[in-house]
């Protein structure tokens, strides 16, 4: 339709803009959405600082408070073994947090501004998954700071590996939360969800206490959590860059069993992983039903 | 009278651009319902490309819903509709592609900066990034709000936010702008603004402007005028064809002599009848009918009030109604209330 060609339009001045579309054009759009999520994470400093709070809260009063109950084996504390579930709570909960923030963009409209737009709700998804992901990883660096204080060495090489894994948690996690805000369409919720199912994760996942010589209907449910396999790992090379004694090491156990049988660790990456895929594919169907 | 049509009667009034271009919207029989409520019943009509156009209906008359539908958010029941040539259900993507939609809530994201939130909306819209800039500054020109690009939306007021939305509405260049009450819950010199605003967008950009509102004195800005109550277009004319279709202007005298003026009016041969206090003459046109009118009367006149029908004048004519009714007087804290409500 040659829209110039009408009298309406003799007044006008714009040509119209020829709108992209493909691979590229969806690309710009999942580094968009990452962008947004970033600024919004500096611009709120009062996130940031909350988000350091309560973790911080768990190292010192339950690292040192349980250090005494637990003592210290092989010249190990309990509080460095609680560091990295620590640093992994402050993890998981900005990765929470960012993608539950799809409940405010939907009260606030903004929800549905992304929603219309001519592009693939997988791309915004994406974008939501390496934003939240990308903020994550940042608070949990942030936490490294930390490590020092509770006697935690850290090498160049241990923060990649410590980053890496991070992501992949935040992954997991951004796209869990995208999958639950997809469900969630009252604010009021937000803080149920936050209370219901976050905190029984972190609880249930090793994070705050070794997962060995649990009760066998608890050690069960921790083995449903997702949140498990991404802390296992996580402490595991935490723990491999500090120079333990064998005592400790064994007491200290950073292995999950499956009856018995101690996962590799990669399996345990497999694992995270297909949760990530799975929370992925339920995310972008949540979203697709919003509207 | 046969200027007004109800809902699914075709019509063809004069309206620039109709005929050498097809229409930028048109619906045939379009139905949504929602479980038993008839939310919009058989509505046609079409918009030409270039015109602004204006659905005039209390709350609840399904005029969001209709934007819904037009915009490819909702389907329709029954009926079809196209939007620039495309059509709403089997073309959405092409739709959502060429249009521009401003909804009655606001949608902005007001922890980022106004021009964050154009940029946003150009990526979402697959604006090549090397117009980006050049249609960031163009909108927000339009709107008269570019030593604001760089602030916080959360510092706008809630007219600017309306027209940022405005602007982001026009960045990817639409062919079609809807806007959803877009000066609702306002102050009469905002909604001025924005009026200005509109006319700018369709001259400067030539878009067709689709728009909603339940402020009668508004609707006139539009070059016609679709009527909707509980969801039925019952009049759909140019502001001044609906407005003779509900009757004459009148012309109020108050004599010194009523009966004389009366017999006098009547024999030069005005259509007069008795007021409460005073005598009411039918008339063409207000404005040239005064002097001859006085001069006729034969009598002294102490005072003169002319009356033209109002939007008002229509709606109550078709609907046995005020559209004020539905929420007092203009409705402005309840949608304050709906905007104010949306800021962080
Ligand atoms: N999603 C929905 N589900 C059920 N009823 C709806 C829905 N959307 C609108 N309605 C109803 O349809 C009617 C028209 O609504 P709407 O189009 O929003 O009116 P308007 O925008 O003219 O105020 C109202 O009675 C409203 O309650
Ligand atoms: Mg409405």
């Amino acid at each position: 339709m040659t829209v110039a060609a009408s009298p309406a339009r003799a007044g006008m001045v714009t040509t119209p803009v020829r709108q992209s579309s493909g691979a590229v054009a969806e690309l710009r759009v999942v580094g968009m959405v990452w962008e947004r999520e970033l600024i919004r994470y500096v611009r709120t400093r009062t996130r940031i600082l909350s988000g350091l709070i309560q973790p911080v809260l768990f190292l010192f009063v339950l690292g040192y408070g349980m250090s005494g109950l637990v003592g210290t084996v092989g010249g190990f504390n309990f509080h460095e073994f609680v560091y990295p579930g620590v640093v992994a709570m402050s993890v998981v909960m900005t990765a929470m947090f960012s993608a539950l923030s799809i409940v405010w963009d939907r009260e606030f409209g903004f929800l549905r501004e992304m929603l219309i737009a001519p592009v693939q709700r997988s791309t915004l998804v994406l974008g939501k998954m390496f934003g939240g992901a990308t903020v994550a990883a940042m608070q949990g660096t942030i936490m490294l700071v930390l490590a020092p204080l509770v006697g935690i060495e850290l090498t160049a090489l241990l923060v990649v590996q410590m980053i890496c894994l991070e992501l992949l948690m935040a992954v997991a996690m951004t796209t869990f939360g995208v999958f639950v805000a997809s469900r969630i369409s009252k604010m009021e919720s937000f803080q149920v969800v936050m209370q219901m199912l976050l905190l029984p994760m972190l609880f249930l996942s090793g994070a705050l206490f070794p997962l060995n010589g649990l009760p066998p209907w608890l050690a069960f449910i921790t083995r449903l959590n997702p949140l498990t396999y991404a802390i296992a790992p996580f402490r595991q090379v935490i723990f491999e860059a500090q120079h333990m004694s064998a005592v400790a090491k064994r007491h200290f156990s950073t292995t999950v069993t499956w009856f018995g049988w101690p996962l590799p660790t990669w399996l345990e990456l497999l694992i995270v992983l297909c949760f990530a895929a799975i929370f992925f594919v339920l995310a972008v169907r949540g979203l697709s039903k919003t509207e | 009278m046969a200027a007004v049509v109800s809902s699914g009667v075709e019509r063809d009034p004069a309206v620039p651009g109709r005929g050498d271009t097809p229409p930028a919207v048109e619906v045939r029989g379009v139905t949504k319902s929602f479980g038993e409520l008839i939310a919009v019943n058989d509505i046609s009509f079409e918009v030409a490309q270039g015109e602004i156009f204006a659905f005039l209906g209390p709350n609840g008359a399904g005029k969001s819903t209709t934007i819904s539908i037009l915009c490819t958010l909702a389907r329709p029941t029954s009926g079809s509709a196209t939007v620039g040539g495309y059509d709403v259900v089997t073309e959405a993507r092409h739709v959502r592609r060429h249009i521009g939609l401003v909804f009655q809530e606001q949608t902005l994201d007001d922890q980022l900066t106004a021009e964050e939130n154009l940029r946003f909306h150009a990526v979402l819209y697959g604006v090549p990034s090397s117009q980006v800039d050049g249609r960031i500054s163009r909108v927000m020109e339009l709107v008269a709000l570019s030593d604001r690009r760089r602030d916080l939306v959360s510092t706008y007021s809630g007219g600017m936010a309306r027209r940022l939305e405005i602007a982001r509405g026009m960045l990817h260049t639409p062919r079609v702008l809807f806007l959803d009450e877009p000066t609702v819950g306002l102050d009469p010199q905002t909604r001025a603004l924005i009026w200005e605003d509109i006319h700018r967008l369709r001259h400067e950009e030539g878009v067709t402007i689709f728009l909603t509102t339940h402020y009668m004195d508004e609707a006139e800005n539009a070059a016609r005028i679709a009527i909707i109550d509980h969801g039925e277009i019952i009049a759909l004319d140019t502001p001044d064809a609906l407005k003779g279709s509900v009757g004459s202007d009148t012309i109020t005298l108050e004599t010194a002599d009523d009966d004389g003026a009366l017999t006098a009016l009547r024999v030069a041969g005005y259509r007069v009848r008795r007021a409460e206090n005073g005598l009411t003459v039918y008339v063409e046109d207000e404005e040239a009918a005064v002097g001859p009118l006085v001069a006729t009367a034969g009598v002294p006149v102490h005072t003169v009030r002319v009356h033209r029908p109002t939007l008002d004048d229509v709606f109550l004519h078709y609907t046995g109604r005020e559209i004020r009714d539905q929420h007092g007087e203009g409705g402005v804290p309840m949608f304050a209330r709906a905007h104010g409500a949306h800021r962080r």
